[in-house]
């Protein structure tokens, strides 16, 4: 059997290192992390990556609706969506190729910030290999959760300005949720907590990974993609 | 076989399709003509499963798009109307993607590349980026994406736009080639497209067919049919009917009126010649005959009789 995704996560991955885009914000997202990590690891000395796990979430927020603004939008924008749509591929394995294909972009950015882990092997200071990991794992599972929330805005509008915006609001909002509580009444503010992406990143980075955790960002990853796939079916009914 | 059966497709309030049915045989050209805004893309767009219908269905064999959306997609090859193309892709790795959704494997990937590349005339291009062709290139990429996986049915929503009089010949000499094998669907808004390319057409007009038949069996149908058009002053439609020919099968098709002059067009078989009558009516009644002159219709003006409407309302 012909493997759908395959066929269709080659395209989208060639197309993302067709444009210079992908290149940009990847090289962008690169500089702004080395000079966050730089400028505190000579100041403090610390030995740990604890800047670049709270800066690389922070600089998501912008990179990642950079990264998944042209998904489907452009698409729309330049007609090819019509072609894609009625070659023998299902909406489902259009939206999940092309949210595979951005994360994907998003691991490349991550996996290059382990030069400042291997600067730290070198440096020798001892390190918390399972804080690392859980560190890591941390940003990935935001990074995925951005990443659908990205696809999800792509598919709403022909723009990808308009694409950019949405997601960013939306991952802003959800971003910042955590950082307010302490303007809103106690029994909402559990509930927003637990709304927070921060909240739960923090989690995981400390280590302590909970299934309330994932659950969370496993949600988050799911509704947006369903509800990507269904605003593309939507297409069919105008 | 392609049946189209009571296909309904809205807009929001804008109806683009009203309840329109034909079939269309296999192996058969046949060419979908109408003016601007008339539903052929609409049409088109729903057999090949981009758009779903309000209502009616398409069916495909023993298949329906509703249903088996995905295997009749397999089934057909379709050029969108403007050639959607990626533009950032090499014509070389867009053609081996689309063979790739195509089912086509590696080993005949190569074989059937070269088929398509001769077919459609790409020689020279294959490494180059979409984005650099000229727009007769892309449109000869947009076919060969189209043939690649060789469907027995072909889609093509106005192959030729934009191309000039020499790739137009071109483009309608390959696709009555591919039509010896293929069932095909052409739409256009040029009459002389359809005559050079197709079996059969069907005219449609602000989401209604208007005709539907061979390109012979139109001219026969509407051939010896002659128009006639008059400027009275001091008639009346009413009176005019009592033409003693209007019994034997003379139809007034068209009349206005406008500072007490009518204008009529009269349409009738050529056995008949009324003119006679109208005269010596038009003495009786005293009526003055400003303008009375004939003409027989050619394909061209069955077209525009057909779709005239269509025109005037899309031109507001
Ligand atoms: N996406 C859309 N939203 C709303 N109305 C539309 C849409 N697409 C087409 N229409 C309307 O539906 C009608 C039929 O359009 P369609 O594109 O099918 O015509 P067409 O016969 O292909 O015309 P053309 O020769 O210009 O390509 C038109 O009135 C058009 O304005
Ligand atoms: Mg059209």
């Amino acid at each position: 059997m012909r493997n759908n995704f395959k066929i269709l996560y080659r395209k989208e991955v060639q197309s993302f290192f067709n444009s210079p885009v992908a290149y940009i914000t990847l090289v962008v997202f690169l500089l702004i992390n080395a000079w966050f990590f730089t400028s505190t690891f000579f100041l403090t000395n610390e030995s740990d990556l604890r800047t670049l796990f709270t800066v690389a979430p922070i600089v998501f927020i912008f990179f990642i609706p950079a990264i998944t603004m042209g998904l489907i939008a452009k698409e729309k924008n330049t007609g090819t969506l019509e072609f894609i749509t009625t070659l023998p591929f299902s909406d489902g394995e259009i939206v999940i190729a092309k949210f595979l294909a951005a994360l994907t972009l998003v691991a490349t950015a991550l996996l290059f910030t382990t030069v400042h882990f291997f600067t730290l092997l070198i440096v020798g200071n001892n390190i918390d290999m399972g804080a690392l990991i859980s560190g890591y794992l941390g940003l990935l599972l935001v990074g995925a959760a951005y990443t659908a929330i990205g696809t999800f805005a792509s598919s709403v509008t022909d723009n990808q300005i308009t694409a950019f915006i949405i997601s960013f609001s939306i991952i802003f909002v959800l971003f910042i949720l955590d950082k307010i509580l302490v303007f809103v009444p106690g029994f909402l503010s559990s509930f927003l907590q637990y709304l927070s992406i921060d909240y739960h990143l923090s989690n995981i980075s400390r280590g302590v990974i909970d299934s309330r955790n994932l659950v969370y960002l496993g949600s988050i990853i799911l509704f947006f993609l369903l509800m990507s796939i269904r605003i593309l079916e939507m297409r069919k009914w105008r | 076989m392609i049946e189209v059966r009571k296909l309904v497709k809205n807009y929001g309030d804008v109806k683009a399709v009203r309840d329109i049915s034909f079939k269309v045989q296999n192996g058969e050209i046949l060419g979908f003509l109408g003016p601007n805004g008339a539903g052929k893309t609409t049409t088109l767009k729903v057999i090949t499963g981009y758009l779903s219908p309000t209502s009616g269905n398409v069916f495909v064999d023993d298949m329906n798009v509703i249903e088996d959306s995905m295997e009749i997609r397999k089934m057909i090859g379709y050029l969108p109307e403007m050639n959607p193309l990626y533009h950032d892709m090499e014509v070389y790795d867009f053609l081996e993607f689309v063979a790739h959704a195509r089912e086509i494997d590696k080993s005949r990937f190569k074989s059937r590349l070269g088929e398509v590349i001769e077919l459609c005339g790409l020689k020279g291009v294959v490494h180059k980026n979409i984005n650099e062709l000229s727009k007769g290139y892309c449109q000869r990429v947009g076919l060969a994406q189209a043939i690649i996986h060789d469907p027995k049915i072909l889609i093509l929503d106005e192959p030729t736009s934009g191309l000039d009089p020499n790739q137009i010949v071109e483009i309608r000499g390959l696709i009555k080639n591919l039509g010896k094998a293929k069932t095909v669907i052409i739409s256009s808004h040029i009459l002389q497209e359809i005559q050079a390319t197709a079996d059969r057409m069907i005219i449609i007009n602000r989401g209604e067919i208007a005709a539907n038949g061979t390109i012979d069996e139109l001219m026969s149908d509407f051939k010896g049919k002659t128009r006639l058009k008059l400027e009275l002053k001091n008639a009346d439609t009413e009176s005019l009917k009592k033409v003693q020919s209007f019994n034997d099968g003379v139809l007034l098709s068209e009349y206005s009126e406008k500072d007490g002059v009518m204008t009529a067009v009269l349409e009738y078989p050529n056995s008949l010649d009324p003119r006679q009558d109208i005269f010596t009516h038009a003495v009786k009644n005293k009526w003055v005959i400003l303008e009375m002159s004939r003409h027989k219709t050619s394909l061209e003006d069955i077209f525009r009789n057909l779709t005239i409407e269509g025109e005037t309302t899309n031109a507001k």
